[in-house]
């Protein structure tokens, strides 16, 4: 548990930094991580924020989210069999606290036995404060600084996000994708701004998933 | 603008994600009598993190030069030896900053 807690207070500081040079106030900074809970989709959200509200550019913000968080009703799909008997109003406040880190380790104690929903839940609840403190430091971190380039903070998004790939890999079969997907999104960042090119990088990148056989 | 504590559009936009984060929470759990997961389907949405990942970083770097460039490469090898995103992020961070310090643009 210490190394996941540890890593969202490092993610959490990387998102409030980037929501304050991203113009956001602390309110709506420490709301966002509060109420959306999923640092992959507000960091993409906060990356093409809109400087107009058109319904449009809402709704292409809708989508990205949609995108980046469809694993997410795939790791809901599996409380079913496991949740299936409990009444409704304990089992949807449960869901909320469906993240990659707290499905994972879920995941891993299932395995191992266990069953008991308090893991979930106790795990989420933990999670989730972290997260939302986390992301507050980062907001107040970054007010103190009057140069933040100077410190390379625009680039600690990217490369928290290389970073992530490195425990994802699988070999080269499985990164094909993400190839494609990295490719796209330059090719269309070149010709539409906004998060089009993350949404077209990464409907690329399943095709190419889906095409692909298993072997 | 800049004094006030919310904007009513921004906040707008935080519900409309949200809504949409809640909806796919829920979605699986409600959905799962009607929902076939096919190996395809399955592989296809299990290739989708890394691929907002490369998609989000690598037009990052393009444009960012050598500085974003060498930036990432950093992170994703200190990340390769510690095993830790703490030093990958500083790591990564620190190259950038020690670069411009040098003259380097971008």
């Amino acid at each position: 548990m210490t190394p996941i807690v540890l890593s969202q207070v490092a993610f959490g500081i990387v998102f409030g930094t980037f929501a304050a040079q991203k113009g956001l106030t602390f309110v709506e900074t420490v709301t966002m991580s509060g109420a959306v809970y999923g640092g992959l989709s507000q960091v993409v959200g906060l990356q093409g924020w809109p400087t107009d509200f058109t319904v449009s550019a809402l709704f292409a913000l809708m989508l990205a989210t949609f995108a980046v968080n469809l694993r997410f009703f795939l790791m809901s799909l599996t409380f079913r069999p496991w949740l299936g008997a409990l009444p409704p109003w304990q089992v949807y406040p449960t869901l909320l606290f469906i993240t990659d880190a707290n499905w994972l380790r879920t995941m891993r104690y299932r395995d191992e036995g266990g069953n008991d929903v308090s893991f979930f839940l106790g795990g989420g609840l933990l999670l989730w404060v972290t997260w939302v403190l986390a992301t507050g430091l980062g907001f107040l971190f970054s007010s103190w600084m009057t140069n933040p380039k100077a410190f390379g903070v625009d680039l600690l998004i990217p490369a928290f996000f290389a970073s992530l790939l490195i425990p994802a890999w699988k070999g080269m079969r499985q990164a094909i994708p993400w190839l494609v997907s990295g490719l796209v999104a330059v090719a269309v960042h070149h010709v539409v701004g906004g998060y089009w090119y993350i949404i077209a990088g990464s409907l690329a990148g399943a095709i190419a998933a889906g095409v692909i056989d298993d072997k | 603008m800049t004094s006030s504590l919310v904007h009513g559009e921004v906040m707008l936009a935080i519900a409309l994600m949200t809504a949409v984060t809640v909806s796919l929470r829920l979605g699986g759990y409600l959905l799962m009598s009607y929902v076939t997961v096919t190996p395809r389907v399955r592989r296809m949405l299990g290739a989708l993190p890394g691929s907002v990942i490369t998609a989000a970083v690598l037009p990052v770097a393009w444009q960012g030069g050598l500085v974003a460039i060498a930036a990432v490469a950093v992170a994703m090898l200190a990340m390769l030896i510690s095993n830790r995103d703490i030093v990958a992020v500083i790591a990564g961070s620190a190259t950038a900053a020690l670069l411009r310090l040098a003259g380097f643009a971008g």
